[in-house]
């Protein structure tokens, strides 16, 4: 399969987007050329398990490899292992689900769809780009879409929140790029990532650069403490953006953080994955206790995602094979989930023009499609058995258990008890919502889900419940890619 | 010489032109842009290689791509500011004192020789500090022309100062001879410093960068945008030249000169731009910061450096004349220069808001315009010597300049405004000339021969 429709695909479709008359055709543009992106990404996977059938054991597959600046070696070097084919999937599913959810969006329809077709495109450049100098391209695409995203289509203080995370983006993808040359120029000029994963860099050098990198791809997931941009920037934004927010771009961060940081410089990996398990943790346990205290239920999800999100760096901190691949269920698992609450939210939002917790109640009556999509999102997220977010965290604490010292032990015990808290919150928001009285008279005019709401919504849940219950095929696609890692750290 | 004897060429014409009278500005124009069209397309060919004059004037494959780059940007100007130049009494006398700066730089640029390089720096400066000046009835203008011949007329002086001390030291003013006898004494040392402080000037790198704000306010902003580009990337030329091939003896001299200009530079320009209200001040500073990247670039004679300065230049040409382009439409038909007037601008101007969003974004250097590989490869350039810290600090200025070109994208897509900017009628000739810009920063960073084909080039 050739690599290139992946970026020309959505590519394709926002140059479509541009020279569209009207809204309509926008919209319905935009939902084909999803569409095709989804179905790009079902066939990237049906042809990747069949390449691996057959017995092709190669590191990268459907490798390509075009020269650019050929003086600076730098090229296009594209391929996908089991974890870029994960995530370009994750990809698709947020990007389609995005567009329908957006269905209603009046004020510069034909801005906002470009706009998101190319954050969706600097996603799927970034997971399959095999060289830093593309990767980072790539990375950087995505920061100006989701700025004006929020500052034009936002509510609240959305210059604020917009300013806020352009600004630590960019500073996150200042460390990276400094970590980046540094990576270059140790290493005899070279971008690519298959031939730096051969080399040995100085443990003294790893040591410098690896916090950089770790850090720069950090702010994107939304490390502690440079998570602040999170609760702002998701609650600001509007809720296909939110949605590819949380659900892609964090995940661009912690792909970052495997992929680059951990995977080339395994030396500094080493030496820094303490700090990494104890800010971590501390992002889980903080997150979870911050979402108790809000009241809005944007607020609620921002902060929750910076405690699921922890789950993926702990993970990756561990430095075992199965919490790694743990991680990376996390992220796949806590994409599609995040988007889906996101996704919920806004259609909630639509209706009822309150975000509140306490100004809903009972909505279960009025719009019952939504309320059973609710409930279904929300025990993802604390974590009942059958959906994915039990399997991902479930697979991250088995790997951290592993390690059999006191310090990862009470890392992880810390860390499972945010469980309870998610329980909690979870818990008490759906209940005040979805269930009991109805708080406010007019609520009772409201309607349930249209059609394009209802195949967001069905699209993200088959997701999740396709995750949960067999988590088989996922588990085959990124062990091996993990174990590659793994074997990277323990120096074969 | 062929690029000086074109040039002259025009510039004779036009004389004869002026003299003779009874063109009308409109038709006289079209002339103009298409005698700089046909400049900039011939300076492609018949390119020879070679010295003149004793080794005065030399000219090689870059020197003359850089004219090129040069000739570009004076045509894209010329198309650009077209609505002001209509309306401009005296547009012979404009077109004149700009192709004489435009002159004075080609031979500078080329020169072999101190006296030559000093001869063509006044030729490049005096006809700008006159054309500064062209807003006869505005007294800003007036104050900025006079700030500039000042401050030039105090550079020229320490220039020749250093110069007398440079020969005086080793007894020749040819500068590959120079490059020979430099042996690295207390007096060349003091002299080098001189000399670095004219250009300094000329660059506006901080600390000797007080004249720009004010100058760039005050001209018409056809002049501006001469001042920022054309003069700053000819300067830039002569000053990666002069330290490679001249006083690459010094290297470890002026490696840390350059070091720390680079920073003061970058963040004194990247805060004062945070403040600016009026958008040419803000240009202005923006536009120092921007050298103090190409500081960056230059600071280790990698050979990287020259390449990534020419290929920035020329990224620089597209990116700031779009910018400066949208300014002039929008100053030209209503009269506002502030951002706070470009509120809420893009419900009434789509298109001029997406070229000057795109070229703020090319100068913040975020992908896929071509800022970002232009940037980056400055960077590159700049941290070959594994100076970590020096390139941290290049790329955190990166994000307080992308703070500030995001001030004014926000003013344009985000802020409401009661009384936005009326929908303006660009004539085709500007809109080519933004769509050129605006094509020249998407696709410059993308076409990848571009940046090889530099870096073949010999110097």
């Amino acid at each position: 399969m050739n690599l290139l429709i992946l970026i020309g695909a959505p590519l394709l479709t926002a140059l479509a987007v541009l020279l569209s008359r009207n809204k309509q055709q926008v919209k319905w543009i935009s939902l084909a050329g999803s569409a095709v992106q989804l179905a790009l990404a079902f066939s990237l996977l049906i042809a990747f398990r069949q390449e691996r059938m057959a017995g092709n054991n190669a590191l990268m597959l459907f490798e390509q490899n075009y020269k650019l600046y050929e003086s600076l070696n730098i090229n296009f070097h594209f391929g996908v292992d089991g974890i870029s084919v994960a995530m370009i999937l994750l990809t698709s599913f947020v990007v389609i689900a995005g567009v329908l959810v957006s269905w209603n969006v009046e004020k510069m329809t034909k801005e906002f769809y470009f706009l998101l077709l190319l954050l969706g495109l600097g996603a799927y450049g970034f997971f399959i780009s095999l060289d830093l100098f593309i990767l980072f391209f790539f990375l950087e695409i995505s920061v100006i879409p989701k700025y004006l995203l929020i500052g034009i289509w936002g509510s609240g203080k959305k210059e604020y929140s917009a300013n806020k995370l352009a600004l630590m983006l960019m500073g996150g993808s200042a460390l990276i790029l400094v970590g980046m040359l540094g990576i270059y120029f140790t290493t005899g000029y070279s971008f690519d990532i298959m031939t730096l994963s051969k080399e040995n860099i100085p443990a003294a050098t790893q040591n410098i650069l690896f916090p950089l990198l770790f850090v720069g791809f950090g702010v994107f997931t939304a490390l502690f403490p440079l998570h602040t941009w999170v609760p702002d920037g998701h609650s600001s934004a509007p809720t296909a953006g939110s949605m590819f927010l949380a659900g892609i771009s964090m995940k661009l961060g912690g792909y970052g953080c495997l992929r680059v940081a951990t995977y080339l410089l395994p030396e500094g990996a080493k030496e820094y994955a303490n700090i990494i398990i104890v800010l971590s943790a501390i992002a889980i346990l903080y997150g979870a206790f911050a979402t108790m205290m809000q009241k809005d239920l944007k607020y609620i999800n921002a902060y929750s995602s910076v405690s699921h999100v922890g789950f993926s760096l702990l993970g990756i901190g561990m430095l075992t094979q199965t919490a790694i691949t743990g991680a990376l269920m996390q992220m796949v698992s806590h994409g599609v989930m995040t988007a889906l609450f996101f996704a919920v939210i806004g259609m909630v939002y639509d209706r009822t023009h309150t975000r509140m917790v306490a100004d809903m109640g009972g909505l279960m009556k009025m719009m019952p499609f939504i309320a059973t999509v609710f409930f279904i999102v929300g025990l993802c997220s604390l974590g009942l058995p059958g959906f994915s977010g039990f399997v991902a965290e479930m697979t991250v604490f088995m790997g951290s258990w592993q390690n059999d010292d006191a310090f990862h032990r009470i890392a992880t015990i810390a860390a499972a008890m945010s469980i309870v808290v998610t329980a909690v919150y979870i818990l008490r928001a759906t209940g005040k919502t979805m269930m009991g009285p109805v708080v406010n008279e007019e609520h009772l005019q409201l309607g349930d889900a249209k059609w394009n709401e209802k195949l967001a919504a069905i699209i993200l849940v088959a997701g999740i419940v396709a995750i949960g219950i067999a988590p088989g095929w996922l588990n085959d696609l990124l062990k091996p890619a993990a174990e590659e890692i793994m074997n990277r750290i323990a120096g074969k | 010489m062929k690029s000086e004897l074109v040039l002259t060429g025009i510039i004779f014409l036009l004389l004869f032109i002026k003299i003779g009278k009874g063109m009308k500005n409109e038709s006289l124009l079209s002339l103009i842009q298409l005698l700089l069209l046909l400049n900039f397309i011939f300076s492609f060919f018949f390119n020879k290689e070679g010295n003149l004059f004793g080794d005065m004037f030399y000219t090689t494959p870059l020197i003359a791509f850089q004219k090129s780059i040069l000739n570009l940007g004076v045509y894209l100007i010329s198309l650009l500011c077209s609505d002001w130049l209509k309306k401009t009494q005296h547009l012979p006398e404009f077109f004149l004192l700009m192709l004489s700066a435009l002159l004075g730089m080609f031979l500078m640029i080329s020169s072999g020789n101190l006296l030559i390089f000093y001869l063509s720096l006044e030729l490049a400066t005096i006809p700008v500090a006159a054309m500064a000046n062209f807003d006869l009835e505005r007294k800003r203008s007036s104050e900025g022309a006079m700030k500039m011949i000042l401050s030039s007329a105090f550079s020229s002086g320490i220039l020749l100062f250093g110069i007398s001390l440079i020969y005086g030291s080793t007894g020749s003013i040819s500068l590959p001879a120079i490059s020979q006898l430099l042996n690295g004494s207390p007096l060349q040392i003091l002299a080098f410093v001189f000399i670095f402080a004219a250009f300094a000037f000329k660059l506006s790198i901080v600390p000797f960068h007080l004249w720009t704000a004010d100058v760039y306010e005050g001209s018409p902003i056809a002049v501006t945008s001469f001042l920022s580009v054309i003069s700053k990337g000819a300067i830039a030329f002569i000053f990666i030249t002069v330290l490679y091939k001249v006083f690459s003896p010094m290297l470890q001299i002026w490696y840390w000169m350059i070091v720390i200009l680079a920073i003061a530079t970058m963040v004194i320009g990247n805060l004062f731009a945070l403040r600016q209200q009026n958008i040419k001040r803000f240009l202005a500073f923006s536009s120092i910061a921007q050298v103090g990247f190409i500081l960056v670039g230059i600071s280790n004679a990698y050979y990287l450096g020259i390449a990534s300065v020419v290929y920035f230049v020329l990224i620089y040409v597209f990116s700031n004349l779009a910018a400066f382009g949208v300014a002039a439409v929008i100053a030209e038909k209503t009269g506002k220069e502030n951002i706070d007037d470009y509120k809420g601008l893009y419900k009434t101007n789509p298109f001029l808001t997406w070229i000057m969003a795109l070229a703020l974004f090319s100068l913040a250097g975020i992908p896929p315009t071509a800022g970002f590989f232009g940037k980056l490869f400055l960077l590159t350039a700049g941290g070959a010597k594994a100076e970590y810290w020096f390139i941290l600090v290049a790329a955190l200025n990166m994000i307080i300049s992308l703070y500030y070109y995001l001030r004014v994208v926000r003013a344009m897509f985000m802020d409401k405004n009661d009384n936005p900017v009326e929908p303006v009628k660009t004539s085709p000739v500007v809109k080519m000339a933004l769509i050129i810009c605006g094509g020249g920063i998407v696709l410059v960073g993308l076409l990848s021969w571009i940046f090889e084909y530099i870096k073949t080039l010999q110097y």
